[in-house]
């Protein structure tokens, strides 16, 4: 299978790849853009980048922490459980204000990721498994809370879901915000660098006196608190809470984006540029499957293939 | 006692090397022959004993929880969730993860009720036959390309669900499975009072257990979960023995999706979300570790049946929503993994 007596297509693959994990997920969009522009009626609308970019807002928050938990060399597979968790939240304390209401929803986010933190941290639960057990219970939690979808009549959240400021509908206002925030933490903070360096190398920060565990608890509620802002905007946007079937599977497209935006799943390095590419570039594949008349069968089918030559790709890096 | 052997081990400076570490490259248990001790007894009977204290409790407790009726409903309730969990077994004993098996499952009830109408060998080989190839793709991106198993099989799981939804016409068409099927007989009746199902698991639990315990390729397994390197070495044909142990997961959420479908007389097309949640929970509970290297099929066997008792349980009562079922399936996945680190820490002495 190595292939020694081909070093002309080896070359060609160590310049390839790492070129690839860097910037693909770039060309992906702009292909998609190219390809829309070209063969999709009424794709060049102010109407239709807003319908996008209000779409994508809880795929790129979500991402937005998944990042940070892979960065740490983690998973975390509740975040769709965690999203159905708040929306639940929203609908059982609507009576109290839609202010209560929301702070509710975010706590008890940063709650679940709380518990996904100290499974990990603490316990030395595999990240996989802590974070499958939330999802399994948390998905179950909000049902027994909010069995079925439970319509929300309020004007300060349809005002959240639908509202706008400068012509910029909030949602994506917020979601740049948090993007703003992530970016500045990554880069710019002793913080950011812990997460990386956990991620890299645990052992070496365990030696070099970093908190290690502080730093992943923080991390995963820091997940779980975003989880809950997506399911938040999710709910505002929908004008209902539906535990049922809000964030099912969105875990496989947050983790996607991700690792297509250059993150790999070992950790020890976070891409959150390439990351909302990511995002955008499954929203983009998503609409243009389904613009051009794909059923949703064929759009999870190509999805799937997406999924698996982005880790495929991605994987080269691990192995240097 | 376990105490003395913790101490024993840490004195003598070899991890690898404490009394009850026979097994070598077989995770922290051995090779699962048991000594005797105290942890050894909890991580091999924990779910049994459990299992025992809530029959005992509900008999107790809940009206006619013992007639042959409720416990006929509650082993044919679980023979399809465990078909699928011995499947999980073999995945997790490798060290990997199948999340696929649920749509997996719903993929090969509607093929089957489609191939129904060919007749019983249709519908049984059409749904074999592509999830084995579902599994079989796993298992070449897991062990040949080397992506990681959660990643490939929430990916599969998409696609089986696509390729679900593409045959049921965007999942408006329920297909159903014609009067008069020879299968259906051999799927709805009772031999001796007991389903054909159960009887079914019972025989493929026993075929797998032998197949574990006795022969190279269960050895395979092992070896490939305990260290895949070491296995590697020892000469241990690593990528074969991991696309087995996910092809057979994929060939079996088929057959207890197939077999699901005709005794239902449909293919329902949201039957088995979440139900790979469900299979792990009991592959966990039963006493198999999810790091891979360790475990029994027996486990997997009462941890599917002690699920079900408890959602039985949770039905008989009153005013408890079903859904409570997935929150007690969680707690109890975090609770065993818990306890399992902690054992797996006081056996190896650190």
């Amino acid at each position: 299978m190595t292939a020694i007596g081909m070093p002309a297509v080896r070359v060609d693959r160590t310049r390839a790849v790492p070129w690839l994990q860097e910037y693909g997920v770039y060309i992906g969009v702009a292909a998609l853009l190219v390809f829309n522009l070209v063969f999709t009626p009424h794709f060049l609308s102010l109407e239709n980048f807003r319908t996008q970019a209000v779409q994508v807002t809880p795929v790129l928050i979500l991402s937005l922490g998944m990042a940070l938990v892979i960065a740490t060399g983690g998973i975390d597979l509740s975040v769709g459980s965690v999203m159905a968790l708040s929306a639940a939240m929203i609908s059982l304390y609507l009576g109290y204000g839609p202010v209560v209401a929301v702070l509710v929803a975010l706590v008890a986010g940063a709650a679940a990721g709380a518990v996904n933190g100290a499974l990990v941290a603490f316990a030395g639960v595999q990240a996989i498994v802590a974070t499958l057990a939330m999802m399994i219970g948390g998905r179950g939690l909000s049902l027994v809370l909010l069995p079925q979808l439970d319509g929300i009549r309020n004007p300060g959240i349809r005002e959240l879901g639908a509202g706008e400021a400068l012509g910029v509908p909030y949602l994506v206002w917020i979601s740049a915000v948090l993007v703003a925030v992530v970016v500045f933490v990554v880069r710019r903070t002793v913080f950011g660098r812990r997460i990386v360096a956990i991620g890299g190398n645990r052992r070496a920060g365990e030696l070099s006196g970093l908190p290690v565990r502080r730093t992943l608890l923080v991390v995963y509620v820091l997940c779980g608190l975003l989880a809950a802002v997506a399911g938040v905007l999710a709910t505002a946007r929908l004008q209902a809470s539906d535990p049922n079937s809000i964030g099912r599977l969105i875990e496989l497209s947050a983790i996607t984006a991700v690792v297509v935006g250059g993150t790999p799943l070992q950790g020890g390095r976070v891409r959150i540029a390439g990351t909302v590419a990511g995002a955008v570039l499954m929203q983009l594949l998503v609409s243009t499957l389904i613009k051009h008349d794909l059923p949703p069968s064929w759009t999870q089918i190509a999805q799937t293939a997406v999924i698996i030559a982005a880790v495929y790709v991605a994987r080269e890096r691990g192995r240097k | 006692m376990t105490a003395v052997k913790s101490t024993a081990a840490s004195a003598t400076g070899l991890p690898g090397g404490g009394p009850g570490r026979k097994g070598g490259v077989r995770g922290p248990f051995g090779a699962g022959g048991g000594d005797g001790s105290a942890a050894e007894f909890v991580q091999r009977h924990g779910a049994l004993v459990v299992l025992a204290a809530v029959l005992a409790v509900a008999a107790l407790t809940i009206d006619g929880f013992f007639s042959v009726g409720n416990l006929n409903h509650i082993a044919v309730g679980a023979a399809f969730p465990a078909i699928i969990a011995l499947g999980m077994t073999f995945v997790i004993i490798t060290g990997g993860i199948d999340l696929s098996v649920g749509t997996v499952f719903a993929l090969a009830g509607v093929l089957a009720a489609w191939a129904s109408q060919y007749g019983s060998l249709a519908a049984l080989a059409l749904p074999l036959g592509v999830c084995g190839l579902i599994g079989a793709l796993n298992g070449v991106l897991i062990a040949k390309a080397r992506l990681a198993p959660f990643i490939v099989t929430l990916a599969t799981m998409l696609g089986a669900w696509g390729l679900m939804l593409a045959v049921s016409d965007e999942g408006s068409e329920t297909y159903v499975v014609p009067d008069g099927l020879a299968l259906t007989p051999m799927v709805q009746e009772r031999f001796l009072g007991i389903g054909y199902p159960v009887l079914l698991v019972l025989v493929l639990f026993a075929v797998g257990g032998v197949a574990l315990r006795r022969t190279g390729w269960g050895q395979n397994l092992y070896a490939v979960g305990g260290n895949e390197d070491a296995a590697a070495l020892m000469g241990v044909p690593v990528a074969r023995t991991k696309i087995s142990a996910y092809s057979l997961s994929g060939l079996l959420a088929g057959l207890a999706g197939a077999l699901n479908a005709v005794w239902l007389g449909s293919g329902v097309t949201i039957f088995g979300i979440g139900i790979e949640l469900d299979a792990i929970s009991a592959v966990v509970i039963g006493g198999t570790l999810l790091a891979g290297g360790y475990g029994f099929v027996s486990g997997s066997l009462v941890g599917v049946l002690l699920l079900n008792v408890i959602q039985n349980i949770i039905n008989g009562i009153g005013g408890l929503s079903s859904a409570f079922q997935q929150v007690v399936s969680g707690s109890f996945l975090i609770t065993v993994v818990l306890a399992q680190n902690y054992l797996s820490r006081r056996r190896e002495g650190n």
